[in-house]
């Protein structure tokens, strides 16, 4: 796309156009998108197209459309990160990624859906209803990113932005065929990202090539002196990474921890053969042992929540957002208790509870303290494993794309889908989950998840672009090629 | 097995400032047994001597420099107050009436 714009074949406006026409066409059914905004995105159009046939220099994805998570702020455009809380609210200001991808001159065409608060691992939680997987409507897109990888997969978007605090960029992207990056913790600014867990929260690219997803975190990435946890320092060069497309001499280790038992048999076997593919291109296997990995998802569901308790009690129904109960002689505690539970879905109260509960005197040490003292001993197994090798790799999820209603009920059996990707985010480094092949028993898809260490995300564009190569040549297509069709015109 | 009373839960929803309806104390309560003990495997591990993380990165406080920038105009700051009267936010009631 962004060649045919730079050559003049399509304009802006044609593209955002045919992107708008595609979402009233499937979007009925996907339910990615919570707002759409035709008028700013074909005015967005139209200034590219003007600058473009100007001569004036643009940045190559200059009006390439764009697909944002409702977890990011743009000035006056509603924000509610999937909650009833922020219904209605429009933002004062653009986050510092939506100041990035308006300079660069990329057209943003709408809001996606997501678990509230980006709680979720199915964007089941959201206040707005569920979206649907494009490669079967009964199915979730995962999540909490599920709205963005979904626009994505439905070609409703050929780009889009999510974030993921223990896997949300990933997951969804596994289950729903596309390529997906979360960046390593304070390569791209938080400002404006709606807080649910600080040290773990990081917002990412989505896109259907490796390539693609590289220009996407080029823009993304960068200092930022509004975010405190901004790192100041050298970016890798992403772009020129995915352009390598070469694994040769590359020593790739295969977690132990994460593969066999309670992964999926259609998955574990594209995940090997994913990995003949890599050796068969001069990449040195080798087995890695990370045995702390077991107690990762009981310290993330214990920090995660802790650190939500206190991010979500900005939502005070004083300042803005919703407030019910403010009748008469009400008083501010009575407001602020109606509010939250009116404005709060199911699983956001139970994770502030859980939170509060880890937090309070008397079992702060038991559990979010020894919840932190994992989180030590994970980076550790980390930097052992990345002293043996230079990327690390295992499946993106345990299963494919679940049911609607399958998991909903099951608090336990929803957080274990997270499994294999916890681990990058309690140590702050990047990965990267790329389609991986269908499985057998369900042809859905399935992905392979790349994890490098802090600040060498290129290692992750390198290796996946040159997995990505051997397969679309050994498919005969791009897997997303072969997603069953949605919708009637195109 | 870990548990939490009805009565547990309903203290950390007041301590959390969310009101919840007696169906909903009593299901969370119901659920936080398995989830309990699904995170206290935190506790299976033996951590002497181990240093907790509260952040993934080194980091040390940033600071700016001390010169106005530009912000927010009053109009919008109240842009999404649920409630306003003359430019400022208007709130219910934080003192009793005996104060």
């Amino acid at each position: 796309m962004s060649d045919a714009l730079s050559k003049g074949e399509v304009t802006s406006t044609q593209l955002t156009q045919a992107h708008l026409d595609r979402i009233a066409d499937v979007d009925p059914a996907v339910k990615a998108f919570l707002h759409v905004d035709a008028e700013g995105a074909l005015t967005q159009a139209a200034r590219v197209d003007a600058d473009r046939s100007a001569g004036k220099k643009v940045h190559p994805l200059a009006g390439v459309p764009l697909a944002l998570k409702d977890v990011l702020t743009q000035e006056g455009i509603p924000t509610t990160a999937g909650s009833k809380i922020l219904q209605g609210w429009k933002p004062q200001y653009d986050s510092t990624v939506v100041s990035k991808i308006k300079d660069a001159g990329i057209v943003i065409l709408g809001k996606t859906n997501m678990d509230e608060f980006a709680m979720g691992s199915s964007t089941e939680n959201s206040a707005y209803g569920p979206t649907f997987n494009p490669w079967d409507l009964a199915r979730t897109p995962g999540g909490s990113s599920g709205g963005s990888a979904a626009a994505v997969s439905a070609f409703e978007a050929p780009l889009a932005i999510g974030s993921d605090t223990g896997g949300s960029i990933r997951q969804p992207a596994a289950l729903t065929g596309i390529v997906g990056v979360r960046p390593t913790y304070g390569a791209v600014s938080r400002y404006g990202l709606i807080a649910y867990s600080s040290s773990l929260d990081q917002a990412g690219p989505f896109g259907r090539t490796v390539l693609d997803t590289a220009l996407l975190h080029d823009v993304m990435a960068g200092h930022d002196p509004k975010d405190a946890t901004s790192i100041n320092g050298a970016f890798p060069d992403v772009v020129a990474a995915a352009r390598k497309c070469d694994v040769k001499g590359m020593k790739i280790g295969v977690i132990k921890q994460l593969q066999g038992e309670g992964y999926q048999s259609g998955v574990q076997a594209r995940f090997d053969e994913s990995l003949q593919v890599l050796a068969s291109l001069g990449a040195e296997i080798v087995e890695v042992d990370c045995p702390s990995f077991e107690f990762a998802l009981a310290a993330y569901y214990l920090i995660a929540p802790s650190e939500c308790s206190s991010n979500l009690a900005r939502f005070d129904a004083m300042r803005y957002g919703l407030r019910v109960g403010d009748s008469d002689g009400a008083s501010a505690e009575s407001v602020m208790n109606a509010t939250r539970n009116s404005g709060f879905g199911h699983e956001v109260k139970r994770r502030i509870i859980l939170g509060t509960y880890a937090l309070s005197s008397g079992y702060y040490d038991a559990y979010y303290g020894s919840a932190q003292k994992i989180r030590t001993l994970i980076i550790q197994d980390y930097a052992k494993a990345f002293a043996q090798a230079d990327v690390l790799v295992s499946p993106t999820a345990p299963t494919t794309a679940f049911k609607i209603g399958e998991k909903s009920d099951d608090p336990i059996a929803m957080y274990l889908g997270d499994v294999a990707t916890i681990p990058v985010n309690l140590a702050g480094i990047c990965g990267m989950s790329l389609p991986a092949g269908l499985a057998d028993e369900d042809n859905l898809p399935v992905g392979f998840q790349i994890m490098a260490p802090a600040m060498a995300d290129a290692r992750l564009y390198q290796v996946g672009s040159a997995l990505e190569a051997a397969l679309v040549s050994q498919w005969g297509g791009h897997l997303i090629s072969k997603a069953p069709a949605l919708g009637g015109s195109k | 097995m870990s548990s939490l009373s009805r009565d547990d839960v309903a203290k950390l929803a007041a301590l959390a400032r969310i009101e919840m309806s007696e169906e909903e104390l009593v299901s969370l309560a119901s659920q936080f047994g398995v989830i309990l003990d699904a995170v206290a495997r935190v506790q299976e591990v033996n951590l002497d001597g181990v240093v907790a993380t509260s952040h993934p990165q080194p980091i040390q406080n940033v600071f700016r420099k001390d010169v106005v920038q530009p912000s927010l105009t009053p109009e919008q700051a109240l842009s999404g107050a649920p409630a306003q009267e003359e430019q400022r936010f208007r709130v219910p009631q934080i003192l009793g009436e005996a104060e």
